[in-house]
């Protein structure tokens, strides 16, 4: 047994197990032959029995089980109705896929045993004939079982195929010719032998046994295979090896462990204070046991990923073959394991993906064969662990995907803008296949574009903290690449504090934490039209303050911290930073469901328990994201930061702000200090000036709509608070008030040289005509010394002259 | 024929969950606060390895809060699949309450309170009043509602 190959070993446990299920259902059904229940479940059984062994090339268990599925599909579709001819053909066939089993458990191949004539049977069934069923050897075994599975309606017909039957003792008198004439009619329950080559007709009197328990053990079943399949006894069969165990019993388990691990920690702590060296070895002991048994009951939840790949042979195989592609599937890493939850939550996404790349992946023979290229195609599936995560990858030897018809598609739906599309590199435009909505297929086919899109693939794996991406160079086709955690159960996660509660996030998510402290901290955050900001290397990074999206109660008198960490999260292709009082840890955290009433609230992912016994929450920084920000403007922001690595050298990022009349000017963010809201009341006059009391300091100002001289009237009524971008050089500042903050943009369309008093040109800012504001002349409008160097000290003394 | 019911007080009445339902019954448990969850939900605690959401069952009936410092006691019961637990101030025994002392809530009762009863057993010397279980753990609604 130890040279057979895995895969092998686990069909022949499975269908054992399936082949134990049927007998029952099968006899079952007989009672009650309408139940489409248990037709579904008998049909389930045999068609997957079906394809994998048509995956495993064992082709004649696959003929019988595909007669079977057809005769089994039409009773489940109701055009034929079950009789017990039916049942009988059927039982047959059980017994029959049986002896394969057994002959490919014993050595291997299925070639000893004998299958045509059961075919044959079932065919004639399928085509409503009396199927001419063959016999089984070993009357002894056949006769206990006989008046329990066979029909009493077919009894009469004990017609020919006794003739035939390869009964191996015995000479064969046409059998119970009476017996089975008697029966029918007095007890109309007990079934009699239609096959029933009975060996010795006494025995059907003498055992009446209604059994209808079919042998289960193949080794002495093996009834169909005249030729003699019959395993030898002294070895175990595949069933006993492994054994199933329900779910929930290994999830308490896992449970229990982690309970003990805790417990022990605690014991561990106490006993390191009582330097007792006995009851440290203990400890010592009782340590490594539960790290043991940890790791080893989490080993009992985790499948090799060929669990879901066995089916895809077939897949490939079937849509090849309906697409008239030619294609080569390659497997490489099917040991690969991950949790069976995850693998589940794979299982469709994969398949998707799969379909797809033989739909609109891979071309046709002929196409390939004009592009030079071998005609069959290659569709290279290969798992692995990667840094502590299981990386699928799915590559096509195909068309590629064209970034150009995805763009156009983009911009057709009005999911991007042509300036936007520009900027953007070919990868980025891939992404788009990601969104909503989106969808490739010129037409729809029955097999890919059913609506279930690639954003569904990338919900589903974000659902269980993965990722999707794809590559693809057209001409050569793509490489889609999922990453998955290899467990659900354990997540590596970050603990962090706020208002006096710790919450805990994955790991999967975070890019890099920035400590701020106070001093810092009320520079270092921006206000943009009422949204926070950090620069983080010059790109802006919306910020989340945990506090405010939890509704946080800080308890009264609580002090405030001194400093604060952004940490700096990625997810759906968005960054963004969540601000937090203080980070804890870094730890593995056992991942525990939330009650449905928590789950609502779309906060948290879940909950777990620390290692001081204490519940902390797990936040779905995702939900988190799109709860706490619009989502257009985060989306932009992660779109600029997108262009403005795209763009880089040419991409002069500007600040859009807003004057009466509608009037966009845009001024280079590098001279934006800081953006600032000033109470009207707090501007005063200094002779023709306008300046502001701004942090114990008095900043010159000017109205850039007075600058360009706005319609705007200067007496107009004003608002109470006024916008404002701060300029600081070598200790001075000034302040440019404006009406509005728009928005901060990276580059321009097209620009022109048309302007005007105050400005160095104009350009077109997303789909608007905005003036390019001269920085240096609206400086010096506000502080005419702003760039000379004694004017540092002039305005020094002009301040202590008027005695702020 | 009668009925076993655990039974608790809360602001001064005798309230009473069938046995099969109860679980356990715990002391004060240390609880984490679930931020944005409905009031009545006062937090999570660790059962046992477990994590088991605490509803505040007076918040539940719109009594006024437990006073400051006054522990809360908790009852384990078991919902559909979850398994939940109900803040009370204090435990009583297990009651068998005969069925034919049985009445629907009386119509004194008023608010959340009247909702959340499925009726009450008229005892010697009080009224057992029995919660609806299922109905007080329906919180989602509450939550939009």
């Amino acid at each position: 047994m130890d040279d057979m190959d895995e895969i092998v070993q686990e069909f022949l446990v499975e269908s054992y197990e399936n082949l134990d299920q049927l007998d029952s259902d099968l006899v079952a059904l007989e009672q009650q032959p309408g139940s489409r229940e248990l037709l579904a479940s008998v049909f389930r059984t045999i068609h997957t029995i079906k394809g994998t062994s048509g995956f495993l090339a064992f082709s004649r268990l696959e003929s019988v089980a595909h007669v079977g599925e057809n005769l089994l599909a039409r009773l489940r579709d109701g055009q034929l109705v079950m009789t017990p001819v039916t049942t009988d053909v059927l039982l047959r066939m059980v017994d029959t896929i049986r002896a394969l089993l057994a002959s490919i458990e014993e050595n291997g191949a299925e070639a000893s045993v004998e299958v045509d004539q059961v075919v044959a049977a079932i065919r004639a069934v399928l085509d409503g004939e009396e199927p001419v069923l063959p016999a089984a050897d070993g009357a002894g075994v056949e006769v206990a079982s006989v008046p329990a599975e066979a029909p009493a309606a077919q009894a009469p017909a004990a017609q020919a195929p006794v003739a035939e039957v390869p009964v191996v003792e015995a000479p064969v008198e046409v059998p119970v010719a009476e017996a089975p004439a008697d029966v029918p009619a007095e007890a109309p329950a007990v079934e009699v032998p239609v096959e029933v080559p009975v060996a010795e007709a006494p025995a059907v009197v003498e055992v009446p046994a209604p059994v209808a328990e079919v042998p289960a053990a193949p080794a002495s079943a093996a009834p169909a295979a005249p030729t003699g399949g019959a395993a030898p006894s002294e070895k175990a069969s595949a069933a006993e090896a492994t054994i199933r165990v329900d779910v929930e019993l290994l999830e308490s388990l896992v449970r229990q462990a982690g309970e003990l691990v805790l417990a022990r920690n605690q014991i561990l702590q106490r006993a390191g204070a009582l330097r007792d060296e006995d009851l440290t070895r203990a400890c010592h002991r009782l340590n490594l046991v539960a790290s043991e048994m940890q790791e080893t009951v989490m080993r009992t939840r985790m499948q090799a990923i060929d669990h879901l790949w066995s089916k895809l042979p077939r897949v490939v195989r079937d849509l090849g073959n309906m697409l008239g592609r030619k294609i080569k599937l390659e497997m490489e890493g099917g040991d690969t394991e991950l949790d069976r939850t995850l693998l589940e939550a794979v299982k469709d996404p994969l398949t998707h993906i799969v379909r797809n790349a033989v739909d609109h992946g891979i071309e046709s023979p002929e196409t390939r064969r004009a592009a030079g290229k071998n005609e069959v195609g290659t569709l290279k599936l290969r798992a692995a662990h990667e840094g502590g995560q299981v990386v699928v990858e799915i590559r096509d030897d195909g068309k590629g995907i064209d970034p150009a018809v995805i763009g156009s598609k983009a911009l057709e739906k009005g999911l991007v803008s042509a300036a936007k599309l520009e900027a953007l590199t070919p990868n980025d435009i891939l992404q788009f296949l990601f969104l909503p909505g989106f969808s490739t297929a010129a037409k729809v086919t029955n097999v890919s574009g059913r609506g279930v899109g690639m954003d569904v693939v990338k919900t589903n794996i974000e659902r269980i903290g993965g990722s999707v991406d794809v590559e693809s160079v057209v001409g050569q086709g793509t490489v889609w690449r999922l990453r998955i955690p290899l467990t659900l159960a354990i997540v590596p996660a970050l603990t962090v504090e706020c208002a006096g509660q710790r919450y805990a996030m994955p790991q999967v998510n975070l890019l890099e934490l920035v400590s701020l402290d106070t001093e810092r901290m009320s520079k270092a955050i921006e206000d943009v039209g009422g949204a926070k900001v950090y620069r983080l290397r010059g790109a802006l990074l919306p910020l989340i303050r945990l506090e405010e999206a939890l509704e946080l109660k800080r308890p009264t008198g609580a002090e405030m911290p001194t400093n604060l960490v952004i940490a700096v999260l990625e997810c759906d292709g968005r960054r963004f930073g969540l601000l937090v009082d203080r980070v804890l840890d870094t730890e593995e955290i056992v991942v525990k469901p939330l009650s449905g009433a928590l789950k609502a609230i779309g906060a948290y992912a879940g909950a777990t328990i620390l290692g001081d016994g204490r519940v902390s929450l797990i936040l779905d920084v995702q939900s988190l994201a799109r709860r706490t920000m619009r989502a257009d403007g985060l989306e932009h922001v992660a779109a600029e930061a997108a262009t403005a690595a795209a763009a880089t050298g040419e991409g002069q990022r500007l600040l859009v702000v807003g004057l009466g009349d509608d009037r966009r000017v845009a001024i280079p963010l590098d001279v934006v200090t800081r953006l600032e809201e000033f109470k009207t009341d707090s501007i005063e006059r200094v002779g023709r000036r306008e300046v502001v009391r701004y942090r114990g300091e008095i900043l010159p100002l000017v109205r850039l709509s007075n600058h360009l001289g706005s319609m705007r009237g200067f007496d107009e009524p004003e608002l109470t608070a006024l916008p404002g971008v701060v300029y600081s050089a070598r200790g001075r500042s000034v302040a440019i008030v404006v009406d509005e903050i728009v928005d901060i943009v990276s580059g321009q369309d097209a620009r022109s040289d048309i302007d005007d008093a105050g400005l160095v040109g104009s350009a077109v800012i997303r789909d608007r005509v905005t003036e390019l504001l001269d920085v240096r002349a609206a400086i010096l409008a506000a502080d005419p010394h702003f760039f000379s160097e004694q004017a540092q000290n002039e305005f020094a003394a002009a301040s202590s002259r008027l005695g702020v | 024929m009668s009925t076993q019911y655990a039974t608790f007080a809360l602001a001064g009445h005798l309230f009473g969950v069938e046995v099969r339902r109860v679980q356990e019954v715990l002391t004060e448990q240390p609880r984490t606060p679930a931020p944005l969850a409905p009031r009545a939900v006062a937090g999570l605690i660790n059962l046992r390895g477990q994590v088991v959401t605490a509803l505040d069952l007076r918040r539940r009936l719109g009594m006024p809060d437990r006073a400051e410092g006054q522990a809360a006691m908790n009852v384990v019961v078991r919902a559909a699949e979850e398994v939940w637990s109900l803040l009370v101030d204090s435990i009583g025994g297990v009651i068998e309450a005969a069925d034919a002392t049985f009445e629907p809530p009386p119509d004194t009762l008023s608010g959340p309170i009247r909702e959340l009863i499925r009726g009450a057993y008229k005892l010697d010397d009080a009224l057992l009043l029995v919660l609806d279980v299922d109905k007080a753990l329906e919180i989602e609604d509450a939550l939009t509602a």
